[in-house]
């Protein structure tokens, strides 16, 4: 009898007792179904967060003014402030060869209206460069211009959250709107880069540097130089010619540092291990629910053992070896479970394709593979017991079971 | 020519010490090819256990048993399955298919596990069954069946791979007169086409059937007569 032959007579006696089958499968498929979701769930959590975290600008650096200590740190130091012109020598190409751009900003809260309507939000002021540098695209309308910075044109490019609750339904492009009493010309509507779990990123306001240190802000500190690598391979020499450029300008050392340098590609790495080792941790509490399913298998296999003693009796009396029953209920067992695997993937799909707390479950495909992987193991190896106590009865003993 | 069946003083015992049992005790048995043979004995006379040990599903305690020249005795559990699949064709009293599991299937069964292909295995449970008059029960099971067509479907099953022996023990035990007699006819039958059978049995008219009757009391064969 060949391993086709025992396949087919595992599926007849799969099929021979549906409701049992269907009982036990039931247990392999949710679980699998759970390994499969939740690590879907899990890496659908990190996409939408690493997404966010890539939505703030491509191969960011950005350098903060202050040191590590805080501002107890701060009082004890002449700490310096960032200037627009630590952002001018940081696009020096010579000295900073892979940095492809650097633009100083600086936020004010501002409140504004536009006609009966009125929104607050957090204003940046900056340069031009900013819209590449922070993944900033308009989807309507234009960007700023260098001779707006340097005249200090009362321009804007709104975000998408903005213009809704400035505009509503109207277009907001060369629309005037009024912020803490200055007005702006709207210029253009950003990209929507969606919510996530650093706000709503389409809540913002871009508008020249000059114009908001002059009519909002006054000329203080700036609050951030945003910064560019050329690409995401050399970030670590840009950041090594970013410090190199500012220690020598601000005449400090490692030790004395008075800026703070906030790396994207390290918050990225970060942020991905712990989602890693949560994604890990959901799986794992999955998993155990597939043991459970699997336990369920042993459980009915033995049950359907003694109901099949006589079987197995009259098999072995006309000829089946002890391999040939090993081998019937061993497929047995891995059949079910794999069908039972086959249902659960099926359940997996449609429950990942509901978005849950706004995060869309991605499926990992190595969680399938591995859930069918290790539902055929569960089937040999939680069958193996059962299917060995079939095997070993003594055909007088079986045929004599009532 | 060699004996089918060639028993030398065979003895089982069952149990140790105080408890012990002889089941069998010295049983000596030659049956030829072609030979029909009724194994007779009250209950606890030792038939059942000399009806195991003929059929290879265990094996005796002392003496000698060869079934067709084999050795049965120095066979381990994997040759003894061989053993019953080559050259034993079984027929139960309570008829033993497969439940849930078609006659035609239930008649390929010894085939599939001697390896015999799948369309070839079918041709010849189909003979098989049309042999025993079941052609137009063929994908039945066996709770649709009556007890005289399951005991004609084990008859078909024991028959298909062309066995040394057909032990039949008490095939008539859970039948009424009607099929009895259907299932004696298709027995009859079968030792005309020169089969060799063994029957074990309680009744007299059943082992009338048989050429040759034996006797068991106590283990030990008591009486050895021919019929006819």
């Amino acid at each position: 009898m060949n391993l086709f032959e025992s396949f087919r007579s595992g599926v007849q006696s799969i099929l021979a007792n549906r409701l049992r089958s269907g009982l036990t499968m039931l247990g392999i498929m949710i679980g699998v179904a759970a390994v499969i979701v939740l690590v879907a769930f899990g890496q659908g959590a990190s996409n939408s967060i690493t997404g966010s975290i890539e939505g703030l600008g491509t191969n960011l650096i950005t350098v903060f003014p202050g040191t590590a200590g805080g501002s107890q740190a701060d009082a004890n130091l002449a700490v310096k402030d960032l200037t627009v012109d630590d952002a001018v020598a940081l696009n020096d190409q010579v000295l900073a060869p892979d940095i492809s751009a650097a633009a100083p900003t600086k936020r004010a809260l501002v409140s504004c209206t536009a006609g009966t309507l009125s929104h607050s939000t957090a204003m940046v002021g900056s340069w031009p460069a900013y819209f590449a540098i922070s993944n900033s695209e308009v989807s309507e309308g234009g960007y700023f211009t260098n001779s707006d910075e340097l005249d200090g044109r009362r321009v804007a490019v709104i975000g998408k959250t903005v213009a809704d609750n400035l505009f509503d339904e109207a277009d907001p492009i060369g629309k005037e709107m009024t912020c803490n009493g200055v007005p702006f010309r709207v210029l253009g509507v950003l990209v929507s880069k969606g919510a996530s779990g650093f706000g709503d990123q389409d809540d913002t306001i871009i508008a020249p540097l000059t114009t908001v240190r002059n009519h909002l802000t006054g000329i203080g500190s700036l609050d951030t130089i945003a910064v560019q690598a050329a690409s995401s391979q050399t970030q670590a020499q840009a950041q090594e010619q970013l410090t190199a450029v500012l220690d020598a300008r601000h005449d400090v050392e490692a030790a004395t540092r008075d800026y703070q340098i906030f790396n994207q590609a390290s918050l990225l790495t970060t942020v991905n291990q712990a989602l890693g080792i949560f994604t890990a941790l959901l799986g794992a509490v999955a998993a155990i629910s597939l043991l459970v399913g699997g336990i369920g298998i042993t459980n009915i296999m033995l049950v359907s053992v003694t109901e099949r003693t006589r079987e197995i009796g009259i098999r072995k009396a006309i000829g089946a070896s002890r391999r040939v029953i090993l081998l019937q209920f061993l497929i047995e067992s891995t059949v079910l479970s794999l069908i039972g695997a086959f249902f659960g993937l099926v359940l997996a799909f449609l429950v990942t394709r509901v978005e849950v707390a706004g995060i869309q479950p991605a499926i990992v495909p190595a969680s399938v593979l591995g859930a069918f992987v290790i539902s055929v193991g569960i089937g040999l190896f939680f069958g193996s017991y059962p299917a060995n106590r079939a095997a070993s009865l003594r055909p007088i003993e079986a045929l004599r079971h009532e | 020519m060699t004996p089918v069946l060639d028993l030398v003083d065979v003895t089982k015992v069952y149990g140790d010490g105080d408890a012990v049992v002889r089941a069998l005790d010295g049983v000596s048995l030659t049956v030829n090819t072609g030979d029909y043979l009724a194994i007779m004995g009250a209950s606890g006379s030792g038939k059942s256990t000399l009806m195991n040990i003929i059929g290879a599903l265990d094996i005796a305690t002392a003496g000698q048993y060869h079934l067709d020249g084999i050795d049965i005795n120095t066979l381990d559990e994997d040759a003894l399955s061989i053993v019953r699949n080559r050259k034993i064709g079984f027929i139960f009293q309570s008829f033993n298919l497969i439940p849930r599991t078609t006659a035609l299937a239930n008649v390929e069964l010894p085939l599939a596990y001697r390896g015999v292909k799948r369309g070839e295995r079918r041709d010849r449970a189909k003979a098989a069954l049309t042999a025993v008059g079941l052609s137009d029960r063929m994908h039945h099971r066996p709770n649709e069946l009556s007890g005289g067509q399951q005991q004609r479907v084990a008859v078909a099953r024991a028959l298909v791979a062309q066995p040394s022996l057909l032990l039949a023990d008490e095939p008539t035990g859970n039948l009424d007169s009607w099929a009895t007699a259907d299932v004696l006819k298709l027995l009859d039958q079968m030792h005309d086409e020169g089969r060799t059978i063994v029957m074990i049995t309680h009744e007299n008219d059943v082992a009338q059937h048989a050429d040759r009757v034996i006797v068991l009391r106590d283990g030990r064969i008591d009486e050895d007569r021919l019929n006819r």
